[in-house]
């Protein structure tokens, strides 16, 4: 198991880099996108694998899983989700000034598009 | 507590003057000197304490936590810098307020001043090094608003520039000094470091704490090579010159060899290089200012040297050279500022400084010609005035010097020949200015100055005839505490008498007064001499080089890195973060798998990998295709979901799931003002460059992550689990982490996220973009925007949906689920509406205004944090009880449960926010369109 973890974790950064290195805006983003289910399966995995014991304290519990990657997960979720919301904006912003949706935000020579 | 109000109330009285000041330009002036009166009011109750050979010591807890404290003393050294500095500071601000013109601002004079008078009070009071050096940097910042008082000057500001940063520089080596000196002691009290002097002089790292301290006191006390900026901060109204650079500021380098002397001195290494330096500044300093034509740059550079003097006094490094050292900065400080004042004067009356214009002012204002040929005199160290019985105590100490090593002759020679430089320019100060023939062109007729003008020079020279003349009877007491509090220890037995009979030092004065008239006679030939080399020691220019040089490099690295492509940087960002990994790497021995059991891997777990490995590859590999790569990201992030949900993370898996529905939702509204395809510009070595990279980045994280999973985990969390039910009164460890143990971070994070939902409102605010009308393959976009069946499905759906919610809410404590779900699954009902029943239509039943919404989360998440406040906790203090509510039957309420409603708040109306907003941009770009 921890293998096949380590495997997507490097696949879905490796992907998400790839895409990051793009030249138009829409890849970038969903680069980000999948760089941030890399980073936050690698900040999870630092709390290790652990099956059916989740962190809700129970007399009956065998053992609990490590509560303190899966909170940092939480919180990364939502702000990456911010984050996302906010480059994507930027995007149509250079679009609408700009008139393409290159990442070097120089504007079009024959203007708007 | 009254320390602590006298070092503050210069701090809020500099806000109350200036806003007074747009009341009448004169009642700054007054609020500045009932301000100082004030704080000198705080200081007498303690007065006696120090008088009795004993130190006041106030201490307000701060950060307790970081050993740092409102501490504050009050000893012999801090009593008379604190009275020199409210005292000087009462003359200044009278001085002042006839020096500036009707045009100055003078409610920005008088709050700057206040500040810098804070600053300086708590660098002479603080108790605790770090407080110390706080303080000391606020002097640095103060002093460069103060020089560059007149901003529409050039000189000023660059002058302000040059003293900044070379005090600023001074400031980081003094940190580090003191970061070394506070973990050689092992505190940062002064109390504790004065006591253990012997052991910090045994130290290893003595020498790199003294090389640093002692930087950061000869930048702020001008000692040679650093002694350039303070001429060029004489651009400074002549006020602040008077008040900066005669008793204070360039003093508090000097304080500091004096506050640390009995830790610090007593070394070959002391001796060198505090000697070195205040020689070498004494003499060049004196040469300097003997050549200087400007009033105040001839002033500027015998502060300079005089500071110098004061320093060689501290390198001798005798008891008695310390007392001397101690009288010569009162000594210096009265006559040094009435002869700023005066020069104020004659600048004022005159129009210029030049004294090549200026002679023969006698005639015109005989009374201020008295009172600065009196300074003048002190500050040539002739008898009956102060100058002359700390210079005497200095030659002593010389010649005493004399006898301990071969070398030791070049000290007492330098010294007299830096005297009798001091009396050649002090004569020409006096006879330049009001004698030597008549004024040339003067830009106006001189006249003497307003009566108020006068007194603060009057008594200044007052103090200089009187310690002057009776000595014991007036400063003795005072000099005698702060000897004691420089050397913790009684001082030597000292005799402040003019006369000790014909003894090397009597010698040495006569040799100094005798030379120094023969100097300023020979001084036409000399002046050639000095015009012909003119600039040759300027470190001044050295500085302007390097800060150039510097400039240029740092404009010329960015250049070269930054070409205006963000392609660019991604990948110079990549390679530097790999090489950096790479490099850590380096030289591991440690094989890459641990000893760690590992978990088995089942058949529906392999299948999940597989087709997420196949998802990413597939969105790689068809990212072109916007819409495609879209759709298999949606499916990735529930495969994500489906691997928190396995490895025993139910919150993560639902916050995964509702983020990753509403994340689609956002890409495909935005997809819908993009292009639908990505053009193939890439060239295929650029193809090759990324992909190399991005392997190397995949098999980096990779290997990182087995090399983690392979090992034992240690986990600081079982602190939480034990205390998640007793402390948080919840049984599910991680929403109580996220609302109780780690509050403030949550704070801290939906604050983050209400800032981007504000940020993209405020992008999105009068933008138009032109969406599509047709998909890729030619077809309309869409043939039926609002399909009835799901229409009706989920206006059905929405109370069921927001019932989840609530549940999902008020469980969070105990089974997975919380604010930041409960959110999520109320922003994905909402905006399903939207997108089936349109955005009119939504708007008309449902208010879409969410500023109010982020606003009053943030608010119950902070108030519900101050709550604790109210019962003498700190922030985020969570309390829970026990409710028995029928049907539902036993439950938990706690505050952490408000504070949870605050992120439930911010997440829903940040959410909302972006994505209403979107869509009201889409359907006003499809009426555009129709």
């Amino acid at each position: 198991m921890e293998a096949l973890i380590s495997i997507l974790i490097g696949l879905l950064t490796a992907c998400g880099v790839y895409l990051v290195l793009r030249a138009r805006t829409f890849p970038v983003v969903m680069g980000l996108t999948l760089l941030s289910y890399g980073v936050n399966l690698f900040l999870f995995a630092t709390g290790r694998l652990t099956i059916g014991q989740p962190a809700v304290i129970d007399a009956q519990a065998p053992g609990y899983a490590d509560p303190l990657p899966q909170a940092l997960v939480l919180t990364a979720i939502v702000i990456s989700f911010a984050m996302t919301a906010f480059v994507i904006m930027l995007s149509l912003k250079a679009r609408a000034e700009l008139g393409n949706d290159h990442v070097d935000g120089h504007a079009d020579e024959e203007g708007r598009a | 507590m009254n320390l602590t109000l006298v070092v503050l109330v210069p701090f809020l009285g500099a806000a109350l003057t200036g806003w007074v000041s747009r009341y009448g330009r004169l009642r700054s002036a007054w609020m500045a000197g009932a301000v100082t009166a004030l704080a000198l009011a705080c200081l007498l109750p303690s007065l006696p304490v120090p008088f009795a050979g004993e130190t006041l010591i106030q201490r307000l807890p701060w950060m307790p936590g970081l050993g740092l404290d409102l501490v504050f003393r009050l000893d012999g050294l801090g009593l008379l810098f604190a009275l020199m500095i409210l005292g000087m500071g009462l003359l200044v601000i009278l001085y002042a307020r006839y020096y500036l013109d009707a045009d100055d601002c003078m409610g920005r004079f008088y709050a700057y001043l206040l500040l810098f008078m804070g600053s300086m009070l708590g660098i002479v009071l603080a108790e605790n090094l770090i407080l110390l050096l706080m303080f000391w940097e606020l002097t640095s910042l103060s002093s460069f608003l103060l020089i560059s008082y007149w901003r529409h000057r050039q000189d000023a500001r660059q002058g302000a520039r040059m003293a900044l940063t070379v005090t600023g520089l001074g400031g980081l080596a003094l940190l580090g000094g003191f970061l070394l000196l506070g973990e050689i002691a092992g505190s940062y009290e002064l109390s504790v470091i004065l006591a253990s002097g012997e052991a910090i002089r045994a130290h290893p790292l003595y020498t790199p704490m003294l090389v640093l301290v002692l930087l950061g006191a000869f930048t702020k006390s001008a000692q040679f090579p650093f002694h350039f900026w303070l001429p060029r901060a004489m651009a400074a109204p002549t006020p602040v010159s008077a008040y900066l650079h005669s008793a204070t500021m360039v003093k508090a380098g000097i304080f500091l060899l004096a506050r640390l002397f009995p830790a610090l001195s007593g070394t070959p290494l002391w001796s060198a290089l505090v000697i070195g330096a205040g020689l070498t500044t004494l003499l060049i300093g004196a040469g300097i200012a003997l050549f200087k034509h400007d009033l105040k740059g001839l002033l500027a550079y015998s502060t300079v040297s005089h500071l110098g003097l004061i320093t060689l006094l501290f390198g001798i490094g005798t008891p008695l050279a310390a007392v001397a050292g101690v009288f010569h900065i009162i000594n210096h400080a009265t006559f040094k500022a009435s002869l700023f004042m005066a020069a104020g004067i004659i600048d004022h009356e005159c129009g210029t400084r030049d004294m090549r214009r200026i002679n023969g002012l006698w005639r015109f204002m005989p009374y201020t010609a008295t009172l600065a040929m009196v300074a003048s005199a002190s500050m040539a160290g002739v008898p009956l005035f102060n100058g002359f019985l700390s210079k005497e105590m200095f030659f002593a100490e010389a010649a005493n010097f004399f006898d301990q090593s071969a070398w030791s002759w070049v000290l007492p020679v330098t010294v007299v020949l830096a005297s009798a430089l001091a009396v050649a320019y002090s004569l020409r100060f006096i006879h330049d200015v009001f004698f030597n023939g008549e004024p040339h062109d003067l830009p106006r007729t001189p006249h003497e100055p307003p009566h108020w003008m006068k007194v603060p020079v009057e008594i200044l020279v007052a103090i200089c005839l009187l310690v002057g003349i009776l000595p014991t009877l007036t400063v003795e007491p005072l000099l005698a505490i702060a000897a004691d509090s420089v050397l913790q220890s009684n001082s030597p037995a000292h005799d402040l008498a003019i006369w000790h009979g014909f003894n090397s030092a009597f010698a040495m004065s006569v040799i100094a007064l005798l030379g120094g008239l023969l100097i300023y006679a020979a001084r036409r030939p000399l002046f050639m001499v000095a015009a012909r080399h003119e600039g040759l020691i300027d470190a001044g220019v050295l500085f302007g080089w390097t800060q150039r040089t510097v400039i240029a490099a740092a404009r010329a690295v960015t250049a070269a890195l930054d070409t205006g492509s963000l392609q660019r940087m991604v990948a110079l960002l990549l390679i530097s973060a790999l090489s950096l990994g790479a490099v850590g790497m380096l030289g591991v021995t440690a094989p890459l798998t641990g000893p760690a059991t590992l978990v088995p891997a089942d058949g529906i777990s392999l299948i999940v990998a597989l087709g997420l490995g196949a998802g990413a590859i597939a969105t790689t590999a068809l990212h072109r295709q916007r819409f495609t790569a879209l759709i298999v990201i949606g499916v990735l992030g529930l495969l994500v979901a489906l691997i928190f949900a396995k490895f025993s993370a139910p919150d993560l898996a639902l916050t995964q799931l509702s983020v990753e529905v509403v994340t689609i939702v956002l890409l495909l509204l935005a997809l819908y003002f993009l292009p639908q395809h990505t053009p193939a510009e890439s060239s295929r070595v650029r193809r090759i460059r990324d992909l190399a990279l991005a392997a190397i980045a995949g098999l980096g994280t990779a290997a990182l992550a087995w090399g983690i999973l392979t090992r034992p985990g240690e986990t600081i969390s079982g602190y939480f689990l034990e205390h998640s039910v007793p402390g948080g009164g919840g049984s599910n460890v991680v929403n109580v982490i996220l609302v109780d143990f780690r509050g403030f971070d949550t704070l801290g994070e939906i604050t983050v996220l209400a800032l981007a939902g504000l940020g993209i409102y405020a992008m999105l605010k009068g933008l138009r973009l032109p969406g599509m009308t047709l998909d890729p393959h030619g077809r309309p976009w869409n043939w039926d925007l609002h399909p009835s069946i799901m229409a009706a499905l989920t206006r059905l759906l929405l109370p069921l949906a927001l019932l989840v919610s609530a549940f999902i809410f008020l469980r969070g404590h105990n089974q997975p689920g919380g604010g930041f779900i409960a959110g999520l699954i109320t922003a994905v009902a909402l905006i399903m509406q939207y997108l089936t029943n349109g955005v009119e239509w939504t708007h008309r039943r449902l208010n879409g205004n969410m500023h109010p919404l982020i606003a009053a989360g943030l608010l119950v998440g902070t108030l519900t944090g101050m709550a604790s406040f109210v019962f003498g906790y700190p922030f985020l203090t969570s309390t829970f009880s026990h409710v028995h509510w029928p049907l539902v039957g036993d439950f938990e309420l706690a505050s952490a449960m408000a504070f949870d409603l605050g992120v439930y708040l911010v997440v829903v109306g940040s959410t909302l926010l972006i994505l209403i907003h979107l869509g009201l941009m889409r359907s006003a770009a499809a009426q555009e369109r129709d």
